[in-house]
């Protein structure tokens, strides 16, 4: 691993990378079972500094802002790098969202340059506000040969563009501009510093090490804050390989780990079933007696690694399932969202490493992570290295809100003092999440005090972000809210929003309003959608400005209402 | 192949790979809500429909896609 103290910015530490391995492989892209690009550092440098010169041809300075809306591959991280070779502030946009969403935090960013993938592209250039916003410069990869791109630059065309001059950026100047929500609301724009993205990977860097030859399965989007740190800074700052693989079907998830004997992966907890799923079918095919000697190496294995693991005699007894991941797994590191303790308990007895962390990108991805000694379930771990955590106001059981503090927490909401200043105090990072530190310094985590919800997918909704979906709706007013906001439950698992309606004093909600509420849920993303309603008799609570006061109107629903009065969707 | 005999097939195939009677599907479902399945499971399916189609479909285009009748349309557009 390189020496991180020593660098200044991302932009530095990478040229460093490039310079200490250049003939190790940085990069492989598969799209299904086949391999469509290969990379050693010394070619990565070769495709990243030409578009870095062409970025400085077109006016890039300084603390410019480049946005990328890409799918996980290899010119995502081509272009990250260019973009922090010429001194800039990099904005990762998530490629999932709609082209609405896309654009409002493409103007919200005041990014002035865009480097997009070819079917994105067209869907967000169809929008009208596409030429409002203030991007001069548009560069679209994978264009087909011959196809229009109504002045945006093609990829390719920068191939023999020349030498960039390296522009050198301090540690507290802003590095990236991380959206965390605000896709509906209010934006959320993370600011994080070179500082915060160095000392992150300095803290986890400790129990993830990347060497020449250590491989990471980049499947997560890069734009999250933890492929961005697993899939990218870390393994390229040890020397290692990162593998891109261009589809997310579970069936070449698998077959990638045993084709490129993976070392990491990071994945979310949907991604953790899915491979529990492909297991346990698997599993259910045996003969009986196999599936009997199964479930007994199982439970010896189960036995012999309940203090920490133990990978090689997990291998030897289990060496089919161990086969299957490719047989050189370290680690899966699940994150993103809550995970069920049963489902970690399920790899660990295997003998299949899971390393459940907990995190933030406010906090630069990792707050804390279990490393295994012992394992544990039931916890997110101990604090990463540098991490304080206070609970605020503990109650009785010494559960309260999670603050911490970190060279790794961002310098702010990108243009909203006001909200970094409710979500920072005094230096303190206020996660909204409610947890307790047990005696064996282990965290712990109980719900949320923020009215939100974290998806299995590692999804952050806000309600506010959804609630322009049911504008117009034919009821006096309405409101979305956690239903683990309105009603607190001592869990992170299973949350959902609901809408709460007022309806005309006394009146039920009528069939035809219900069948128009279903259909505006409907055009949300599956993962963003209501799971029903209730119907409220008063009038909302307003400000003086008529905004919603939903602290007053979630503690009068609490007040009079339970969760049995939700109609599901 | 018309339209409708591509949606036709697609909620048989919908049907068979994940056990449900074929006649509980329509077009116009939501697939994410009467199949009960996550977007994991859908790009199961969209496997099962490619080897059926004998077609190759990027996992992209089953973004933003969430009844039967619209991934048919992306289907048709390919065959």
């Amino acid at each position: 691993m390189l020496d991180l103290r020593k660098y200044n910015s991302l932009g530095e530490a990478l040229r460093a990378a490039l310079e200490t391995w250049p003939d190790e492989v940085c990069l492989i892209e598969a799209d299904r079972d086949r391999e469509t690009a290969r990379y050693t550092y010394r070619q990565f440098k070769e495709a990243a500094l030409p578009l870095a010169r062409a970025l400085q041809d077109a006016g890039f300075r300084e603390g410019s802002r480049a946005a990328i809306i890409m799918t996980n591959q290899s010119k995502w991280l081509i272009s990250a790098y260019a973009i922090f070779s010429c001194g800039g502030v990099l904005v990762p946009l998530d490629y999932k969202l709609t082209p609405d969403e896309q654009l409002k935090l493409l103007k919200h960013s005041h990014a002035e340059f865009l480097i997009v993938e070819h079917h994105l592209w067209r869907a967000i250039t169809k929008a009208a506000e596409f030429s409002d916003l203030g991007v001069r410069v548009v560069i679209v990869t994978e264009a087909p040969a011959g196809a229009d791109l109504a002045g945006a630059k093609r990829w390719e065309e920068f191939r023999d563009a020349g030498e960039p001059v390296f522009v050198a950026r301090q540690r507290k100047d802003p590095a990236c501009i991380v959206y965390s929500s605000g896709t509906g609301g209010r934006p959320k724009g993370c600011v994080l510093t070179h500082e915060n993205y160095l000392e992150q990977c300095m803290a986890v860097t400790p129990i993830f090490p990347f060497w020449p030859g250590a491989r990471y399965l980049s499947i997560i989007p890069t734009n999250h804050a933890i492929d961005f740190m697993g899939g990218f800074i870390m393994p390229f700052t040890g020397g290692g390989t990162v593998v891109h693989l261009r589809t997310l079907r579970p069936e070449f998830i698998r077959d990638a780990f045993v084709r490129y004997k993976i070392t990491y992966m990071a994945v979310v907890p949907l991604i953790l079933k899915s491979l529990q799923r492909g297991l346990l079918e698997r599993f259910e095919a045996l003969p009986p007696l196999k599936h009997r000697l199964l479930k007994t190496m199982i439970a010896a294995n189960r036995a012999f690694t309940r203090r920490r693991p133990n990978p090689r005699l997990s291998r030897a007894l289990l060496k089919d399932v161990h086969q299957a991941f490719g047989g050189a797994l370290q680690a899966l590191l699940v994150g993103g969202a809550f995970t069920e303790p049963a489902l970690i308990e399920f790899f660990h007895g295997l003998g299949i490493p899971i390393y459940n962390g907990y995190g933030c990108t406010e906090a630069c991805t990792a707050i804390a992570v279990n490393d295994l000694k012992p394992f544990r379930a039931d916890t997110v771990g101990k604090p990463v290295r540098g991490m304080a955590i206070r609970i605020l106001d503990p109650g009785d059981e010494g559960i309260g809100e999670v603050a911490v503090r970190s060279k790794t927490v961002m310098s702010g909401y990108l243009d909203d003092p006001e909200m970094t200043a409710e979500t920072i105090v005094d230096g303190w990072l206020m996660t909204g999440d409610l947890g307790r530190v047990d005696d064996a310094g282990h965290l712990q985590l109980f719900g949320r005090k923020k009215n939100m919800i974290v998806t299995e997918e590692g999804k952050n909704i806000y309600p506010e972000d959804i609630e322009n979906t049911f504008e117009g709706l034919r009821a006096r007013e309405f409101c979305v809210f956690a239903a683990n906001y309105l009603w607190p439950a001592r869990t992170m698992a299973g949350e959902q929003l609901v809408l709460v309606i007022r309806s005309d004093s006394g009146q039920p909600v009528a069939d035809s309003l219900s069948a128009n509420v279903a259909d505006r849920n409907r055009r949300l993303p599956n993962y963003k959608r209501i799971s029903g309603y209730v119907t409220w008799d008063f009038d909302f609570p307003r400000t003086a400005a008529m905004k919603i006061k939903r602290i007053e109107l979630a503690a009068q629903i609490r007040e009079r209402l339970t969760r049995d009065a939700v109609v599901p969707l | 192949m018309t339209l409708d005999t591509t949606t036709d097939e697609i909620l048989q195939l919908a049907a068979q790979h994940f056990k449900v009677p074929r006649a509980q599907l329509r077009p116009d479902d939501d697939f994410f809500k009467t199949l009960g399945i996550n977007s994991l499971q859908a790009l199961d399916l969209l496997t099962r429909i490619e080897q059926h189609f004998h077609i190759e479909l990027p996992d992209y285009e089953l973004q933003g896609v969430t009844d039967f009748r619209t991934l048919a349309e992306r289907i048709q557009s390919r065959l």
